[in-house]
């Protein structure tokens, strides 16, 4: 009702400059330091410094690890964004908030908790260890474990927005003609709400891509193995601040190129 | 229909908290690097900056303890004064300096980042205060029964080194090719510090890290002293910066430095003199 009252409004006069303001300075806070990149990167020597097979081998997984955690992130994060949005139970709030937890944390420290527990000397880790022969720290398993969960949450909170957005009316319309839950879920909740799947998806995929503190404290650094691109940033960065600047460009260039071709093909927009 | 209003009201306002929290997560995945390298710069005085005379000293992240605790000295022997540290990483220190960062005193872990300094004509003739020695760091069990630097070369043992962009990893490499070893390490991990945290944690069965790491860990870690380090000894700088906001300050404080006081506290926290 409200929007239906809010709508002519949209098009009638220009914006007031109250608005705009604010806005313009932030689209100025936001794009400047990229700017900042553009104009001190060496462009003379970029093709060489881009031909280093370092560089691609760290585009390289940095793109296949941020895959991997996005998927995993859909796989827990989305019934769990539906439990948070459509169940009933006590401490429910309790847990919403616990969820954003990932993201309070400061990256290193969450790369330190997840030590703690799945570290070879961790509370699931030495059993993984005992039982299974299988350490996580140090490999790139390790990457997308540390991506996810820095990630998820951006997910889960998308897809609950949504879910909570969502008319629940159709879903209580399958379910009077017959539907069981999970066929509500499957049929009529997923497809209602894939855009704000996607959106989550595309925030905790960007995330995921950008993680840096988490994957170092528990991943560790290692070319091929764990090195990803923010981490051959930050090391770069100590030595040669102009390599640093190729890197961030890079991924930046990739990132966005990506992004952009992923919206084209999933809104028929630009 | 009144009931489902604050459900609105709260999707639209979830809605608007989304983009906060992407701002956010891009500004912490592009900038949380210097963060993470920098322990947290202290100031010892949160009211500095009042009327105060205030003396700001950029220090090696491995200078922590010594440095925090020659300040309280300082701020004894000069009342009315406030002494600032910002500790980090030398390279991203030197890199503020470079950029204009306000600073009166540059401490530096190796003589290479002080040059990054001194070749921008921000500081003039550093002198060496101190030297770090490479030990080998073990958990405080050792489980891998780790005794001397031969055996970080053993396939079976996990061992931690520093990237060799950071000065703990280029002495590291340095003492490997004294020795004529190759190690394959599971991790180059970006300062000696987060080195240390995985042996801590008992990740790792082993990694080089300076004797002033082991010392500072308190037990939690054992220290092997190989004979390889004496060709991967690393030298600490201090200068003056000539753009100084308190230059008669700046100079008083590396004169402790250099003092017998200075040394003392130096000694007792591992390091060597020059």
């Amino acid at each position: 009702m409200i929007r239906s009252r809010r709508r002519p409004h949209r098009s009638q006069g220009r914006p007031p400059w109250l608005l705009l303001l604010p806005a313009t300075l932030g689209i100025a806070f936001l794009v400047l330091p990229l700017a900042g990149l553009l104009v001190r990167a060496p462009w003379p020597t970029m093709a060489e410094r881009l031909a280093e097979p370092q560089v691609l081998q760290a585009l390289r997984l940095s793109l296949v690890t941020a895959t991997l955690a996005t998927l995993a992130c859909l796989l827990l994060g989305v019934p769990l964004a539906w439990l948070l949005a459509r169940v009933t139970f006590p401490g429910r709030r309790l847990l919403r908030a616990l969820i954003t937890v990932p993201l309070v944390l400061p990256p290193v420290v969450g790369g330190v908790a997840l030590l703690l527990v799945l570290g070879r000397r961790g509370l699931i880790g030495q059993w993984l260890d005992e039982t299974l022969g299988v350490t996580l720290p140090f490999t790139t398993a390790g990457v997308v474990v540390a991506e996810a969960f820095v990630a998820m949450p951006f997910l889960v909170i998308s897809v609950e927005g949504a879910l909570r957005a969502a008319d629940t009316r159709l879903e209580e319309a399958a379910a009077t003609l017959g539907a069981s839950r999970m066929t509500v879920f499957r049929r009529v909740t997923l497809p209602l709400v894939a855009p704000g799947v996607l959106a989550g998806a595309v925030l905790c995929w960007a995330r995921a891509l950008g993680e840096f503190g988490a994957t170092i404290t528990f991943a560790g650094n290692f070319p091929g193995q764990t090195q990803t691109m923010p981490l051959a940033v930050y090391l770069a960065l100590e030595t040669e601040p102009e390599a640093a600047v190729v890197l961030s460009l890079v991924l930046l260039a990739v990132s966005v190129a990506i992004l952009a071709s992923l919206r084209d093909r999933w809104t028929g927009t630009a | 229909m009144p009931k489902r209003l604050p459900r609105r009201l709260f999707t639209r306002l979830s809605r608007l908290t989304v983009v906060p929290l992407v701002l956010a997560a891009t500004l912490s995945g592009c900038g949380s690097g210097a963060q993470d390298a920098s322990p947290s710069g202290t100031s010892s005085d949160p009211s500095a900056g009042g009327g105060a005379t205030t003396l700001t000293v950029f220090a090696a992240a491995s200078l922590t303890g010594t440095f925090t605790e020659l300040g309280k000295t300082f701020e004894a022997a000069n009342p009315g004064t406030t002494v600032r540290f910002n500790f980090g990483s030398s390279a991203t220190l030197a890199q503020q300096i470079v950029q204009g960062a306000p600073a009166d005193v540059f401490a530096a872990a190796s003589p290479a980042t002080m040059k990054t300094v001194t070749d921008a004509s921000l500081a003039a003739a550093p002198t060496t205060f101190a030297r770090n020695t490479l030990q080998i760091a073990v958990p405080a069990d050792n489980p891998a029964k780790v005794d001397d630097l031969a055996d970080l070369a053993n396939p079976k043992i996990k061992v931690a080194l520093c990237a060799a962009q950071v000065p703990c990893g280029a002495a590291a490499v340095k003492a490997l090719d004294a020795a004529g070893l190759k190690v394959t390490p599971v991790t180059l991990e970006q300062d000696v510090k987060a080195t240390l945290t995985k042996v801590e944690l008992g990740e790792v069965d082993a990694a080089l890290v300076y004797r002033t790491d082991v010392i500072a860990s308190g037990g939690k870690v054992k220290g092997i002293d190989f004979p390889e380090a004496g060709k991967a000894i690393n030298d600490y700088p201090v200068a003056t910066l000539t753009k100084a906001p308190a230059p008669d300050l700046a100079r008083k404080f590396v004169d402790l430095v250099l003092s017998p006081r200075g040394r003392d506290v130096l000694t007792k926290a591992g390091f060597d003199a020059p």
